[in-house]
């Protein structure tokens, strides 16, 4: 770890300041607030707006498969309700929560910095969010886009071209926040962390931040590529991807995985960090093996890169190829196992505090595992050759982005409302929240796996009636997962509104956001910032006294009580 | 008596693994195996499921004992060991999944391969030769001599993209070739050696079968679960699929890749049988199909695609839309060639 900068008598008093936290008028989340904090705000309410939305959409297709024939919505419909289902909870929920309110709410905060490197830009990242997601809805009453969130040629040209037409809109307007966001992520955790704090230092979040903000720069602008292509296919009559004019579908699915493919570890990446921050904490032990965590990040970062055909192994692929990105895909379990060990070696032996936030720390890891461990087995072509587009991927994708990703989120408003709002949340309905989701959540993905072994492919509104069973299994986990999201919601209003006063740290934490006051002022420190401890240095220095060890000292912990600096 | 760690390590991982053992050889999760590939693909899911069932189980096992042996008591507001890491462990547990991995690319690189998934000839790129359906099925429906047998690839043809034929095949024509075209929302499949097309897929067991799949309007997938293979039916190329069917028996073919509205509905059966049936079979076909087009026949270079077609269209459930498409795709093989 670097050096620790001394602090001066004057500056620890100002940085450990927690009566002057900053109260934000509501007013002001309506505003083009340049503020990080607000916006960040403004991106995790409005992006949760979009996932009960989201929801609601899987809710209708979940009922439609309760039973075998297609007997609930039209087949149009039901195909509009999954394109635009998973679009919205791509694009407007796990990109941008994770990103884009966690990046922004956290990132200024943890490297000691005032704002963001670009508030302007910040401010305006955010306010394309919502006329995009309005846009996206509004496409069903022209008649939603139906040839899926992959929007494959010539299906996605064939169809309902004005709905087709708002997907692609929405989507580039989607991506332009987030290629906005990533600039201003990247430069901020580069150029703005407080002195004294060297990318080693930095709390393992910024290290998964810089390493999605990488592949969002990298990656995104292909996907606009592909789709301003496909929106001249679309309504100009060219042939860039239609075989009718010498077009190649295929070159549209190696561009819309090149970027699509990453998105999942844009998606997972921030997650990753956030876990990495938020067990320490509630486990009361050192992250293990920080470097191994925060390299492994930018390892993924880049094989995230190059493994993009897998999806494509039954398609266009020829089988040399196919065995690269085999490869390619299965060397990515090696810096993903690296975490997970990682992560249960910190619990393993700490002083577990098992509240909402680490239930779903936790959880988030144990679902994770399983949508790994399915990963690898996709990776192997002959294997991935039976299961592509069939239900045993719905399975897998949503152990990744739901049983992590959203688990992980989950974690994370846990952990950090607190210090955004000032108040703390019921721990009951935290705790009934987490037992329902598990629940809802197995019920739902798991069985899928089944189906699509035995042969049920994905994106059907109607199947084989030997699988109505399972089918109606699933459907039932769908609805306790959709009732699951009630507690949270009534949770974070009332709690918001009445919960106990948080401290400026009542979790006890070490990272810089947890040492000024909740919710934290404009400019959120009070004076300079001074790093008084290793943001993951549990286990060292005396708590009773309230000094804590210096880093270069904190070879030898003395007690087993940690530092409190609040 | 206080045991050991070391003992409850032992114990623990003799535990794991014999469970994993027994998990990965019972889980009943795959269907009847009923290609001569299958049972290798399962041979190789069963590897990969008792590797996961040992790591989830691993992983799980940490998780909940952490919950219950470590959880904070009450009155305790220590912290626990400040422990950073661990250099050893952490090169022993990179080393671990690495090794993992390289062993379950080996098995699925010898399992791709045995299947004739790097058949050279087969990583070759064709754009879809004009292949008038009807046309060729009229051309060709004078009896053969031999009408199982399949004919000799062209010299110099490409062959396109799919798994090919297997190590043990390379270089000899497959006994069945079958012409596979998905169309919304229907397959059809044509023997070009006798000029028998079908909507359904009937096939000899134990016989090695190509089938040559186009698509005419937008990409569908072939799938036929119980033999464990899939390959695309993209517009404007063709992809190959070469195989041994096994087991005596009827099998569902779904689509698996999302080609619009009526998507879920596009399935047919694939029929195994007896080398003798088959043949029994194509030879009814023939006969059936030569009389049914005894008028058209005559002239087949003036009939449409829809004209062609339309007698078959409601015994394979093909619409009036769908009959047109085909149009769209004699015109897309004009432009390939």
């Amino acid at each position: 770890m670097a050096q620790v900068t001394e602090p001066e008598t004057d500056n620890l008093g100002e940085t450990l300041a927690v009566e002057a936290g900053g109260h934000t008028p509501w007013r002001e989340y309506f505003s083009f607030s340049t503020d990080h904090k607000v916006i960040g705000i403004q991106y995790l309410v409005c992006t949760f707006i979009f996932y009960l939305i989201g929801g609601a959409l899987a809710t209708a297709v979940r009922t439609e498969l309760a039973t075998p024939d297609s007997d609930f919505v039209s087949r149009e419909l039901y195909n509009g309700l999954f394109t635009i289902h998973a679009t919205v909870m791509i694009f407007l929920w796990i990109v941008p929560a994770g990103t884009g309110a966690f990046g922004n709410y956290l990132i200024p905060l943890m490297i000691g910095a005032r704002d963001m490197a670009f508030p302007r830009l910040n401010a305006i990242a955010f306010w394309l969010i919502p006329p995009g997601g309005i846009l996206l809805l509004s496409s069903f009453f022209v008649g939603a886009a139906g040839a899926g969130w992959t929007s494959y040629p010539p299906l996605s040209t064939t169809g309902e071209k004005a709905g087709e037409f708002i997907w692609i809109l929405s989507v580039l307007i989607l991506g332009t926040s987030s290629i906005l966001g990533g600039i201003n992520f990247l430069t901020t955790i580069l150029k703005m962390r407080m002195p004294g704090m060297g990318l080693n230092d930095m709390p393992l979040f910024c290290w998964a931040m810089l390493a999605a903000s990488a592949l969002i720069l990298i990656s995104t602008p292909v996907l606009a590529g592909a789709l301003i292509l496909l929106a001249f296919d679309l309504i100009a009559g060219t042939a860039f991807f239609n075989p009718m004019g010498g077009g190649d579908p295929v070159v549209y699915q190696h561009m819309f995985w090149f970027y699509s493919h990453p998105a999942v570890y844009i998606m997972i990446l921030p997650i990753f960090g956030m876990i990495s921050d938020i067990l320490p904490v509630h486990a009361r032990k050192p992250i293990f093996g920080y470097q191994a965590i925060a390299y492994s990040s930018m390892a993924i970062s880049f094989l995230g890169l190059i493994v993009w055909a897998h999806h494509m192994f039954t398609s266009g692929t020829p089988g040399w190829l196919r065995m690269f990105f085999m490869v390619a895909t299965m060397i990515i379990a090696v810096p993903t196992g690296i975490k997970v060990f990682s992560w249960l070696a910190t619990v393993w032996g700490g002083k577990i505090r098992l509240n909402s936030a680490m239930l779903f720390g936790l959880g988030f890891v144990s679902m994770f595992v399983i949508g790994g461990l399915s990963g690898i087995m996709i990776a192997s072509v002959p294997f991935d050759i039976h299961v592509h587009d069939t239900y045993f991927i719905v399975a897998h994708l949503h152990y990744v982005l739901f049983g992590g990703s959203v688990f992980g989120l989950y974690a994370g408003i846990y952990h950090w409302f607190p210090k955004m709002t000032g108040r703390m949340m019921n721990e009951f309905l935290g705790k009934l929240h987490f037992v329902l989701t598990f629940i809802g959540f197995n019920l739902c993905f798991l069985p899928m796996h089944y189906l699509g072994l035995q042969g049920m492919p994905r994106r059907v509104a109607e199947y084989d009636p030997k699988f109505a069973t399972v089918n109606l299994i699933c459907t039932v986990g769908s609805y306790i997962l959709a009732v699951s999201t009630f507690p949270l919601i009534i949770n974070a209003v009332w709690s918001w509104i009445g919960g106990a006063k948080a401290s400026g740290n009542p979790w006890d934490a070490l990272t810089m956001e947890w040492q000024t006051a909740s919710p934290p002022p404009v400019e959120n420190f009070i004076g300079e910032p001074v790093r008084l401890t290793g943001p993951y240095d549990y286990g060292m220095g005396d708590r009773n006294s309230g000094i804590p060890m210096p880093e270069s000292q904190a070879n030898t912990p003395m007690l087993s009580g940690g530092p409190t600096v609040s | 008596m206080k045991v050991p760690s070391a003992i409850w390590t032992m114990i623990a991982g003799i535990t794991i693994t014999l469970v994993s053992l027994w998990v990965g050889q019972n889980h009943s999760l795959m269907p009847v195996a009923a290609s001569e590939e299958a049972p290798r693909i399962d041979a190789l899911f069963n590897t990969m499921m008792t590797i996961s069932t040992g790591l989830f189980l691993i992983v799980q096992g940490i998780i909940v004992i952490s919950i219950f042996k470590f959880r904070k008591r009450a009155n305790d507001n220590t912290d626990g060991p400040p422990i950073h890491g661990n250099v050893p462990l952490e090169i022993l547990w990179t080393a671990i999944p690495a090794v993992i991995i390289m062993g379950i690319g080996v098995y699925s690189f010898e399992i791709y391969n045995s299947m004739g998934g790097l058949d050279p000839m087969a990583s070759h790129e064709s754009h879809v030769a004009h292949k008038h359906q009807a046309g060729a099925a009229i051309a060709a429906s004078l009896p053969s001599d031999e009408p199982g047998m399949a004919p000799s690839k062209a010299p110099g043809k490409l062959v396109a993209l799919g798994v090919g034929a297997s190590p043990r095949t390379q270089g000899q024509d497959p006994f069945v070739s079958v012409n596979v075209l998905g169309l919304q929302f229907a397959w059809i499949f044509t023997y070009p050696n006798s000029g028998v097309t079908s909507g359904e897929l009937h096939l000899p067991a134990g016989k090695e079968v190509e089938l040559t799949i186009s698509a005419s309007d937008v990409i569908h997938s072939l799938w036929i679960p119980e033999f464990r293979l899939k390959q695309d039916a993209i517009p404007g190329r063709e992809s190959e699929l070469r195989f041994v069917p096994q087991v005596v028996g009827e099998y569902s073919v779904v689509c698996a890749e999302l080609c619009g509205s009526y998507h879920g509905g596009m399935k047919t059966r694939v029929i195994v049988q007896t080398e003798e049936d088959f043949q029994a079979w194509l030879q009814s076909q023939i006969v059936a199909q030569s009389e049914g087009l005894e008028t058209v026949a005559l002239n087949p270079a003036d009939l449409s695609e829809t004209d062609y077609l339309q007698p078959l269209a409601a015994e394979m459930g093909i619409d009036g839309e769908s009959l047109k498409q085909l149009h769209a795709e004699h015109h897309l093989g004009d432009r390939s060639i």
